[in-house]
């Protein structure tokens, strides 16, 4: 069925749908949509929106309606939301959660009701490592990620690498994950707090550790002031960092401190993406899809097939996003049996900042 | 000027009246007052009379779980009262009592889930099953234990401290106890959370009964009991020997030195008892959500803690729990306004503030000093 | 446990902590100001700085200023920038006096009571640069808007003065930025400390700080004193924004927060109501964290930072100079 409905994005092409009366349904997405972590999600939920809007357009006798809840990235606020989606019958699929907080919180209660969840930008690798039956996420895991890195890392004979990493779920995860892989290579590492904006004690460290590589996992806030003050003190070692950085706003905040960094992202250039999604993204928002823009798309049209296919009920609904299988926008998306999406699908390229812009280098392989 | 003074005076004066004439009733006529207010309690999470079904807040698209809502407020309720004996009766301004309220969480969070670092190793130490964890009642008893021993330990060294030095210390504790909680991994899972953590009816799962994962109206009536128990506990504390003896240290710590009372010996009782009371808050926050890290616990939650307080009315319980349930569900409520709700909530603080610095429903001694040290103002014109 | 490190490169390290702590005494300043006349804590005081690195961002935006411009454009960027990140965090802060503190003071209110009225009007200032102005001006298409184009996300601005290894002794280096932090917050602070303590107006302060009664017996116009600390407390802010974004270059609207946080442990730590408290304590903080960080990780630093004032304060209840605007106070 889904076969079917053809190619990725159909950005008004209604590829022969197999749209019957009653089609259509109501999901929720979930995430930190106001808050002081709103930057980082707000493209996901763009993205989600987009894909409903056009559907929606192209589709007047398949309705889908996207209901946001904010969160603010709080499990507490997470929680009692799930509650009342999971209570609430209308609902057939949820799109979230962003952080992988959230999602941890919230995944037993979308799993007792049967809910299928689709997770456009958690990555914490335990997440899928608990047996729950209803949690996917259309992104790479840490562990992916920091795999490409080191294959990154070893193309380039990095031989002195320097690991800083916020203390995050998400910086401190795939900061561990990479450790596991660099081996002798690993010339020492620091971690700082959130919010922190001086970084002497750190650039010192890095100084004295005589790196030529400096992998950063985090986020822009820390990020962009920190690889500004290494330069400035005259670090000359190429940064790196994870998608967490995949972020319009690193190289701005970072000026021509991010010049020539290097950023890893489980997301295809958009020249490569095929479809006209970036193009419609920028159409719609006037801003370039940031992280995630293409994981939010993604997991809207997988939902938006699923009502395609005349799925009605929480269990079809389910079944159906299990059993996925279809080039989407971010990546080929098909689900492994514990929710993550297959990694042998999961490409990962590296960007280099030149300007405010990420170039992209290279697909990195998995080693 | 003077005026602004007067326009305020009349509020204050109708607040009272209402309070006068509530007392001033036969006890049995204020007994069924008490009883009907409590069933009312009871029957919050099932409201359904038309009309009043606007004030819930998944009456609204996007809205939350009117139970769940109920129940952070419940959580919220028995923070301000904790945070109340504190700074209300005590006097102490504390700013890092989010430090408790995640013991109490870490507490329960540590020794009950299955998935937690300590629980793990003792697992191994003992030879257990995999399924092995504390029971939730001995989680409750030792988080309560861990709250009290930080207050002390927390208020051996501070206590003797004066007022503002106290309030960046304590804010100062707090953080110390999240950056650890976040740092020190093989303890805690640091960011990454505990989940599982288990409620009254064991683990987190689809098949409880009770305390169930979708229906929270359970867990909301678990809470407000806790809440009810709490400030008879409370009240009767207030009106003891010990309440005596804060309210005597708050007015004039040295008058009451001289008097007999030790100051510091009251000052650490007022700190292990309001830490043990965020301690059991922080245990249900935790056992609900099955889910802790960190980020929750941050300073400036902490701050909006005192701000609960202060708003509704210090050192009086009904003031403090109208606050904290406002804190919570104003912003729930008004999810419409979305991106300016935080703003609407900042200028609401600071016209309350403005308007009535004695808060919304003001403990009475509380308000008769404030009208006196205004009164103080306006005689001496040489302040404005 | 670093000490290698921390001993290998200690002038480094020394150098570092005291250009951060300068940044910190800047904005202790006006706690320590505040807090010595009216006893009360201005938690907004954050905010005040936060506002002021926006001011100064808009006046190199609108200034059309690139990274690393010629001395002469750098040198008149970082004028302006300091008169107008003065006025504009002077003026916020006699604004918040104005509407917030006034109509409190009149009440002669709880000190609680302006804590939380500042936190309010904290969180008012953070979500109007958050997301108010961002509404009204992100996409208006001046000049200026890109202020606002990414409401809530750290904004990056060009670089003034690029850093430059000003001279090396040993293993020390001294970069000019470094160098222009700390000597120009010494010279604001000396001037701001001889104002004090030298003229008519710094008198009246004093006066009032130490007995606000007689104080007006004598004459002296309270109100007007308490403006001008507001004024002079904000005016410190600002040039710390100026500085900050001169030497780190970054700004958003919940940037105060942390730093204000930092810049309060400093003054009490010096000794709050204490101007050259403030002084010493900033430096003292700012080396304290530095040292800390090295010798541990930078994920410490603020246990140590908070730990290190419980020790203080335990041997020293007042700080570390003690608490008086003018002279110790009973």
């Amino acid at each position: 069925m889904f076969a079917a409905a053809g190619c990725q994005d159909s950005g008004g092409g209604n590829t022969g749908s197999t749209a019957a009366a009653g089609c259509g349904g109501k999901i929720a997405i979930f995430g930190a949509f106001t808050g002081d972590n709103a930057g980082l999600v707000i493209p996901s939920l763009n993205g989600a929106k987009l894909a409903i809007k056009q559907h929606n357009a192209a589709n007047a006798d398949c309705q889908i309606t996207l209901q946001e809840f904010d969160t603010q990235g709080d499990a507490a606020q997470a929680t009692p939301i799930a509650s009342q989606v999971a209570g609430d019958p209308s609902f057939l699929g949820v799109i979230g959660g962003h952080f992988s907080g959230e999602s941890d919180a919230t995944m037993p209660v979308y799993e007792a009701a049967g809910l299928a969840m689709v997770s456009p930008s958690a990555t914490r690798t335990d997440l899928t490592a608990k047996g729950n039956k209803s949690f996917f996420r259309v992104v790479g895991n840490d562990g992916t990620q920091a795999g490409a890195v080191s294959t990154y890392l070893k193309s380039q004979n990095a031989a002195k690498v320097f690991m800083i990493d916020d203390g995050s779920a998400y910086g401190a995860g795939i900061t561990a994950e990479l450790e596991k892989n660099l081996g002798t290579s690993l010339a020492g590492k620091d971690k700082i707090q959130e919010k922190q904006a001086q970084f002497d004690a750190t650039i010192s460290k890095i100084k004295a550790a005589q790196a030529d590589f400096v992998f950063y996992g985090g986020y822009t806030r820390e990020a962009a002031p920190l690889v500004r003050q290494m330069r400035a003190a005259g670090v000359q070692a190429k940064f790196v960092g994870p998608d967490g950085l995949y972020d319009p706003a690193f190289p701005q905040g970072a000026q021509s401190g991010a010049e020539g960094a290097i950023i890893t992202c489980p997301c295809l250039p958009a020249a490569k993406a095929g479809g006209t999604f970036s193009a419609d993204y920028e159409k719609e928002y006037k801003i370039a899809p940031g992280s995630y823009g293409a994981e939010g798309f993604d997991g809207a049209m997988i939902y938006i097939d699923a009502f395609k296919a005349g799925k009605k009920s929480r269990a079809d609904i389910l079944a159906f996003v299990k059993a996925y299988d279809k080039q989407g926008v971010s990546k080929y998306i098909k689900f492994a049996e514990n929710g993550d999406v297959d990694p042998t699908k999961v490409v990962i390229w590296s960007y280099q900042v030149k300007g405010t812009t990420f170039e992209p280098l290279q697909e990195l392989k998995l080693s | 000027m003077s005026q602004s003074v007067n326009a305020t005076a009349p509020h204050v004066g109708r607040m009272e009246a209402v309070g006068d004439r509530w007392r001033a009733l036969p006890k049995w006529q204020r007994s069924l007052g008490f009883v009907a207010f409590v069933a009312f309690l009871y029957y919050l999470p099932l409201l359904g009379i038309p009309g009043l079904t606007w004030f819930r807040t998944d009456y609204i698209q996007g809205g939350s779980s009117w139970a769940g809502t109920l129940f952070t407020c419940a959580i919220y309720v028995l923070v301000a009262i904790g945070l109340n004996v504190v700074i209300g009766l005590a006097g102490l301004l504390d700013l890092g009592y989010i430090g408790f309220f995640a013991i109490g969480a870490y507490g329960v969070g540590l020794f009950g889930s299955v998935n937690s670092p300590v629980v793990k190793a003792i697992q191994e130490r003992f030879d257990l099953p995999a399924t092995w964890a504390v029971g939730w009642a001995i989680c409750l008893f030792i988080a309560i234990t861990l709250a009290m021993v930080s207050g002390v330990l927390l208020g051996w060294p501070t206590l003797r401290l004066r007022g503002d030095y106290l309030a960046i210390v304590t804010l100062g504790f707090g953080e110390i106890i999240r950056i650890v909680a976040k740092n020190v991994t093989t303890v805690t899972n640091g960011n990454a959370g505990i989940s599982a953590i288990p409620g009254p009816e064991g683990p987190p799962s689809a098949t409880n009964t009770v305390f169930g994962l979708i229906d929270l109206k359970p867990w909301y009536w678990l809470a407000i009991t806790f809440v009810l128990i709490m400030v008879f506990f409370v009240r009767r504390l207030e009106h003891s020997r010990v309440g005596r003896a804060w309210l005597a240290v708050r007015e004039d710590e040295d008058a009451a030195a001289v008097m007999g009372v030790n100051p510091f010996k009251f000052k650490l009782w007022a700190f292990a008892i309001g830490a043990a009371l965020g301690g059991v808050a922080g245990v249900l926050f935790a056992s609900r959500q099955a889910f802790i890290d960190p980020t929750k616990f941050d300073p400036m939650t902490s701050i909006l803690f005192v701000a609960m307080v202060v708003v509704g009315g210090s050192g009086n319980m009904m003031g403090v729990s109208l606050g904290a349930f406002l804190l919570v569900y104003l912003p729930e409520r008004f999810r419409g306004v979305a991106d300016y709700r935080f703003l609407a909530f900042g200028v609401a603080m600071v016209l309350v503030m403005i308007l009535r610095p004695q808060g919304l429903i003001p403990s009475r001694r509380r308000a008769r000093e404030l009208k006196d040290r205004a009164a103080e103002a306006e005689e001496a014109p040489a302040h404005v | 446990m670093n000490f290698d490190e921390l001993i290998g490169q200690f002038g480094q390290h020394t150098v570092n902590g005291l250009s951060k702590g300068a940044i910190y005494a800047l904005i202790a300043l006006g706690y320590t100001l505040v807090y010595g006349v009216l006893r009360l804590i201005n938690f907004a005081h954050s905010e005040v700085f936060m506002v002021g690195t926006f001011a100064v961002f808009g006046t190199w935006t609108a200034m059309g200023l690139q990274n690393n411009p010629p001395l002469g454009t750098a040198i008149i960027a970082l004028v302006v920038g300091l008169i107008v990140g003065a006025v504009a965090s002077g003026g916020t802060a006699l604004a918040i006096e104005r509407v917030a503190y006034r109509p409190l003071r009149k009440k002669n209110a709880p000190p609680l009571v302006f804590l939380i009225t500042a936190i309010g009007v904290s969180l008012v200032l953070v979500e109007v640069f958050g997301v108010l102005l961002p509404k009204l001006f992100g996409d208006s298409g001046f000049t200026m808007s890109t202020l606002f184009s990414r409401p809530r996300q750290l904004l990056g601005m060009p670089t003034v003065l690029e850093h430059k290894n000003l001279f090396t002794i040993g293993d020390t280096s001294v970069t000019n930025v470094q160098a222009i932090v700390f000597v120009s917050a010494m010279l604001m602070m000396f001037a701001l400390d001889r104002f004090i303590n030298k003229t008519r107006y710094g008198r009246g302060v004093r006066a009032v700080a130490q007995n606000p009664e007689t104080a007006a017996l004598m004459g002296v116009n309270q109100e007007r004193v308490i403006m001008l600390i507001f004024v002079l407390g904000g005016a410190m802010a600002g040039a710390a924004a100026l500085l900050w974004n001169m030497r780190f270059g970054v700004t958003q609207n919940t940037i105060g927060f942390v730093l204000g946080l930092k810049a309060f442990t400093a003054a009490v730590l010096g000794g709050i109501g204490n101007l050259r408290g403030a002084l010493v304590g900033g430096l003292f903080l700012g080396l304290v964290e530095v040292y800390g960080a090295t010798l541990f990780s930078s994920q410490w630093e603020d246990v140590i930072a908070f730990v290190v004032l419980v020790v203080v304060l335990m041997f020293r209840p007042t700080g570390l100079l003690g608490e008086s605007l003018g002279r110790a106070r009973a």
